[in-house]
């Protein structure tokens, strides 16, 4: 429809630049509102909204009108961007590497944004200040959503100038950790309409400020206070909150069975409890969860229990009974019996989503009773689970029909034939961890059944093949993500038939398949919608592979290319020039030069680059390509550069955003895949 | 001469108060025959008890230089208030006192006193009954009037003190004969006769008397040492509750109905006395009886025994003593007998506290701060040790010293937000500082005199002291216009102790010329 519409008018546009009345144009029978309507469907490809803009001048008012989000790469040419975008309600600067005061203060203070704007996302940007935040809080009258998470340097006052936005629903303070309870104090006095606070790893905040943030902002939905510094006494003002759904206490090592008790009294309304990784509460503590939270639907228990041993006493039993609504039960970390699981199968309502990632204890027999009880399962996290053999496989195909979500990385007792009863009995699945399995192709084969398939993992699977490559990309057309990271048995022909079947897989990893040539890059580049492409340590793709990819690919946001020797700089220029989305490039060990580094300084989104042992590249080749590339948030170099490097550069660079990660890896010789298995191995053993 | 005289028929008067204790039983406060009429009765009566005789007593006190009290062991100086204090009533009384001496001890002779002095205060009563009901229509009257009320009550009342303490004289002889039968020692003292005899009494009264009944015997203690001031036996018949200091908070709690317990009143001028306890050797004046126990060890071995060391505690024996509270002296107060919804007071200090508070003038001010002023010098000490450490701010300009506290404020109030203090600008303006002048630099070259804009120049200098303006920021969002910067470079950068110092944010200009200097630095920087 899209193409259908921009033809026509592109055809039509001769007719279009002087007067949009002109009564030849068809689009003049479409009002305004109709055509924000068709463009509300096109909008999560940005690029579409970009063409379209770009037929004619009608077209550019009309998409300038109705944008309402933005998510600029550079703050620079903010001033133009926000009078073309006068409906702008959210901007996201989490991609700005630079957003200082003077940024915020243009934003406020413009004319037609300020009333507008209702939501911003600074969750990456560093160089604010409180002043700027104030300004930004005091003249956007409408702000609603803040999200100033990572602002590692945010004092009390900042929170200060946050709480001025007295419209505020929704703040998102991660990692603030230099705001203390006053700062918490201002914003909970300050932003009274609050729905959504998350507070997680402010570690200044205590019990002071988030009691009163429970007494003043009685609207909040969710409360994220993980890992905070809180105990038993902040509990008895969380429990009056009339609306709670969300509470997340995951890691508040202060708060006990004690705590635990006392918030089973109120927070009817709750629907999300996380009390993961709580030392302090016991499997004493557990049972009266049930007694409290009729309407609780996601509980998470990982790794709490002290002795990790999830012993599932008859009072658990009785309170997980009554929890009637639960239909996530995650117990990650959690040592689990037999016993356990078998009560746990008892007496839970049906789930619909069980996580025992990294369990010990989970066993064929106890694993067998709870799926047979939990038969509208849908995702299942067996991570890690070593002990589980063809047994459970068998149980959970049978019982768990309806799943979508099945991971098993690293479950090595189950054997070959056990992948032939999941192809066969999980018609649904959508996503699949079997990284590090014993699959091989025939297992494949009947994987290929689950045609919806949509994420699949197959790292470390040593024993497939291009065959059974082939079989899943004739049949699972939906394909999204492929992971072969290490299964070396895979070669050009498996990709290309991937390729081929999967037109929308957007992720690829073939790291460390040594057999991949430029042939799989270039049926790869038939992928439009790919953004990330990993090949570590394929030294047969060259340049011409890469270029053949970025070419075709223009959504390619991440590119790992280490160790691939024979990429140099001639497969730069076209990535320069064609993707002009890429954010992430990785590049050591390869054989690009300076000349290389510096033509992707017109790669105007790259953030992060990864530039270790190029042995072309020489500091003022490396200075130049720095100080080039103007939206750096991030540099890996190796040590001896820093000396190299002006001083005076790096500050420059520091100040406009970036930070450098400095390496002194030594040069390492590649191993081949099975090599490298048993070295890991050997580790483990030796461990 | 004359000083010790008036000494020795001090210590006198003492003995009496001492004796009366120890064998009737606080006879003065609860005459076991008329229990009924105690509502009525005790209340006048004890005003005319330690009320009256101390009014010109305490006036004078606070005169004396302190210094008199000061020297333990010359009892040549003690008492140096008492010639002015009982002069008058004291000559009389002593001639009194002379006669009763001789007599020996009747109890009818006692009663039919006792008896006359009920009328007596009855009498009074009506009459200053009389003046309290028309004081308040009558408030514009001359001064004249009110003078001559006071002096018909004040002969009044002298004249039943008179008879009270000839009667309670009347004790005197039989303690002086019991004390000669159980032939105590008597220190070598420079005192007069009698005063010796009533140190000793006191130990030895109180020795025997503790096995049978310690009531008596520490009464007898709690009396013994400051026959001078009535007050005392108040202050240390509840010594140990000298501990709680808000009185109001601990009184609110009881709910003793009306009549269960007896209501004593102080004068103003007694409440505001010193000192109530004081040592009968020396004249040295103390706050607290175990204060003055301890000094009186330094007076002999015969204060050193564990019993004269031992606090006073009540007896909770057989005989149940009368629960007594306390009313404020001025009228109208809650705290007043007289108000409707009358809430006595426990203790004497209590009493004290409360009237210091509540209706006298705060005469000592904090000398840090200079803001905050008090009435009870416990109460500035108390504030002093804390002033200037009161770092937890809130918006309303009070300070707390415990965050805890701050935040039960702000929870209580609506709109009380807490307040960030100034000092707190320094670790965020420096990694901005840099960052922002390195990439203007970059871009401009040197910006900082090249900037047109003034939201430029604000930016840069929002950056450089951030934190700072902050609150300022928070209180007048005009603080951002950039106008603000001329005129207020006069103002000095407040510090956190400023007396004004929890204000002190609120004046924009003293935010504004900390950030203009700070955008000073940066530019200098940048040029160097």
């Amino acid at each position: 429809m899209k193409k259908q519409k921009l033809s026509s008018s592109s055809s039509s546009s001769s007719s279009f630049h002087s007067d949009r009345e002109n009564s030849n144009n068809p689009f003049d029978a479409l009002s305004d509102e109709i055509v924000f309507l068709i463009l509300d469907h096109l909008l999560p490809r940005s690029l579409d909204a970009k063409s379209f803009s770009l037929v004619c001048k009608s077209f550019y008012s009309i998409e300038s009108l109705h944008r309402r989000h933005l998510r600029p790469l550079r703050t620079r040419h903010l001033p133009s961007v926000l009078s073309r975008y006068p409906n702008l309600s959210r901007l996201d600067l989490s991609l700005c590497p630079r957003v200082s005061d003077s940024t915020l203060d243009l934003l406020s203070s413009f004319p037609s944004v300020s009333p507008s704007l209702r939501s911003i996302d600074l969750s990456r940007s560093r160089f604010f200040t409180s002043s700027g935040l104030s300004s930004l809080a005091l003249r956007c009258s409408n702000l609603v959503d803040v999200d100033v998470s990572n602002a590692t340097d945010m004092r009390d006052a900042g929170a200060a100038a946050l709480a001025q936005a007295k419209n505020l629903e929704r703040l998102r303070m991660t990692r603030c950790k230099m705001v203390t309870d006053i700062g918490i104090g201002c914003v909970a006095v300050g932003c009274r309409k609050l729905k959504e606070l998350v507070l997680k790893w402010c570690l200044g905040v205590g019990d002071l400020g988030v009691g009163l943030v429970a007494v003043k902002c009685k609207e909040l939905r969710t409360l994220d206070v993980s890992y905070l510094p809180i105990s038993n006494k902040c509990v008895p003002s969380i429990v009056k909150l009339p609306y709670l759904e969300d509470l997340f206490l995951e890691g508040c090592y202060g708060i006990d069975d004690d705590g635990l008790a006392v918030l089973k009294d109120g927070c009817n309304s709750l629907k999300t409890l996380d009390i993961s990784s709580c030392q302090s509460i016991s499997h004493v503590g557990i049972p009266s969860i049930g007694s409290g939270y009729a309407s609780l639907k996601h509980l998470n228990l990982s790794y709490g229990i002290p002795v990790r041993v999830f012993k599932v006493t008859p009072t658990l039993a009785d309170g997980l009974k009554k929890l009637s609504m639960l239909q996530t039960l995650k117990l990650d970390g959690c040592m689990v019996t037999i016993s356990g699981l078998k009560a746990l199968g008892d007496c839970c309502a049906s789930l619909t989503e069980i996580s025992l990632s990294k369990c010990a204890g989970v066993t064929d027999e106890g694993l067998s009773f709870l799926v047979t009880k939990h038969g509208q399962l849908k995702k299942f996290d067996l991570t890690c689970c070593r002990k589980i053999t063809e047994v459970s496989i068998a149980h959970i195909t049978r019982s768990c029909t309806a799943l979508t979500s099945l991971r098993m990385e690293s479950c090595t007792l189950v054997p070959k034939e056990a992948f032939m009863l999941i192809g066969q009995r999980c018609a649904y699945l959508e996503e699949l961890d079997l990284t590090e399995n014993e699959i091989d192709d025939e297992g494949l084969e009947y994987i290929s059944r689950c045609t919806r398939i949509r994420v699949l993992k197959l790292g470390i699977c040593l024993d497939i093949t291009d065959k059974g490559l082939s079989c899943i990309g004739a049949s699972c057309p939906e394909l999204i993500e492929l992971d072969l990271y290490r299964s070396a048995g895979v070669t050009d022909t498996g990709i290309s038939s991937i390729a081929r079947g999967c037109p929308n897989l957007e992720m690829i990893n073939v790291a460390y398949c040594n057999g991949i040539t430029d042939t799989s890059l270039a049926a790869l580049s038939k992928c439009s919608s790919l953004n990330t492409l990993e090949c570590r340590g394929c030294p047969l793709v060259t340049s011409v592979g890469i270029s053949a990819v970025a070419v075709s690919c223009r959504q390619l946001t991440k590119l790992d290319i280490k160790k691939c020797g024979n990429i140099d700089d001639s497969g730069m220029i076209p990535l320069a020039r064609h993707s002009q989305n890429l954010r992430q490039i990785n590049l050591s060990y390869t054989s690009v030069t300076d000349v290389g580094l510096l033509s992707l300084a017109s790669v105007s989104c790259l953030q992060s680059m990864t530039i270790l042992h190029l042995k072309g590249l020489t500091a003022s080749g490396l200075a130049a390509a720095l100080l080039a590339c103007g939206g750096l948030t991030k540099v890996k170099l190796q040590t001896l550069f820093r000396s190299k490097l002006p001083h005076l550069l790096l500050n420059h660079l520091e100040a406009r955003g970036c930070t450098f990660h400095w390496r002194n890896k030594v040069f390492q010789v590649e191993v081949d895949a099975k090599c490298w298995k048993l070295q890991i191995e050997d580790d483990n053993t030796v461990e | 001469m004359k000083d010790l005289k008036i000494d020795t028929e001090d210590n006198l008067h003492a003995e009496a108060w001492a004796k009366s204790t120890a064998r009737n039983k606080l006879p003065k406060h609860v005459p076991p025959d008329h229990p009924s009429q105690y509502g009525n009765f005790s209340l006048p009566r004890n005003q005319q008890n330690w009320v009256d005789p101390s009014v010109p007593d305490h006036t004078l006190r606070p005169q004396e230089p302190y210094e008199g009290f000061n020297q333990p062991s010359e009892n040549q100086s003690n008492h140096p208030h008492n010639p002015s204090s009982v002069q008058d009533i004291g000559l009389q009384m002593n001639d009194i006192i002379e006669i009763n001496k001789i007599l020996d001890w009747d109890p009818r002779t006692m009663l039919s006193n006792l008896s006359f002095l009920k009328q007596k205060i009855h009498q009074l009563q009506d009459l200053v009954d009389l003046i309290v009901g028309r004081r308040s229509p009558t408030m514009g009257r001359p001064d004249e009037l009110v003078t001559q009320q006071q002096q018909l009550i004040t002969a009044d009342l002298t004249s039943i003190i008179v008879q009270l303490i000839s009667t309670a004289g009347s004790l005197l002889p039989s303690v002086k004969n019991s004390l000669s039968a159980a032939g105590p020692s008597i220190p070598a003292e420079q005192l007069g006769q009698l005063g010796g005899v009533i140190l000793n009494t006191s130990s030895s009264v109180n020795a025997a008397a503790l096995p049978l009944s310690s009531d008596g015997g520490t009464k007898v203690i709690a009396d013994q040492p400051n026959p001078v001031d009535p007050t005392s036996h108040l202050v240390i018949e509840h010594l140990d509750e000298h501990e709680s200091k808000d009185e109001e908070d601990v009184e609110d709690g009881e709910n003793l109905p009306p009549g269960s317990y007896e209501i004593l009143q102080l004068e103003k001028e007694e409440i505001l006395a010193p000192h109530t306890h004081f040592c009968t050797i020396c004249g040295k004046g103390f706050k607290r009886d175990a204060n003055l126990r301890m000094h009186m060890r330094g007076h002999g071995d015969e204060y050193k025994t564990p019993a004269a060391l031992a606090k006073p505690h009540k007896d909770t024996g057989s005989e149940p003593v009368l629960i007594k509270r306390y009313s404020c002296p001025y009228v109208g107060c809650k705290r007043n007998k007289d108000h409707k919804k009358f809430q006595p007071l426990k203790t004497i200090l209590c009493v004290k506290n409360h009237y210091k508070r509540t209706h006298c003038d705060k005469r000592y001010t904090c000398s840090r701060c200079n803001t905050k002023k008090f009435s009870v010098i416990a109460d500035l000490k108390t504030h002093e040790k804390h002033c200037g450490k009161d770092k937890w701010l809130c918006s309303c300009g009070t300070t707390f010293s415990r965050k805890d506290k701050l935040f039960g404020h702000i929870t209580l109030f609506q709109g009380h937000t807490p307040a960030i203090p100034l000092d707190e600008a320094k670790g965020q303006a420096g990694p901005s500082t840099q960052g922002e002048t390195n990439e203007e630099s970059h871009k401009l070259g040197n910006m900082n005199f090249g900037f047109a804009s003034d939201g430029e120049v604000q930016d840069l200098m929002e950056d450089v002291k951030g934190m700072v303006d902050e609150p300022s920021g928070y209180y007048s969002p005009l603080t951002f216009d950039s106008s603000n910067f001329g005129g207020f470079n006069e103002f000095p950068r407040p510090s956190f102790d400023d007396p004004e110092g929890a204000f002190s944010f609120l004046i924009p200009g003293s935010c504004n010329y900390t950030r203009k200097s700070g955008g000073e630095s940066t530019s200098t920087n940048n040029l160097s």
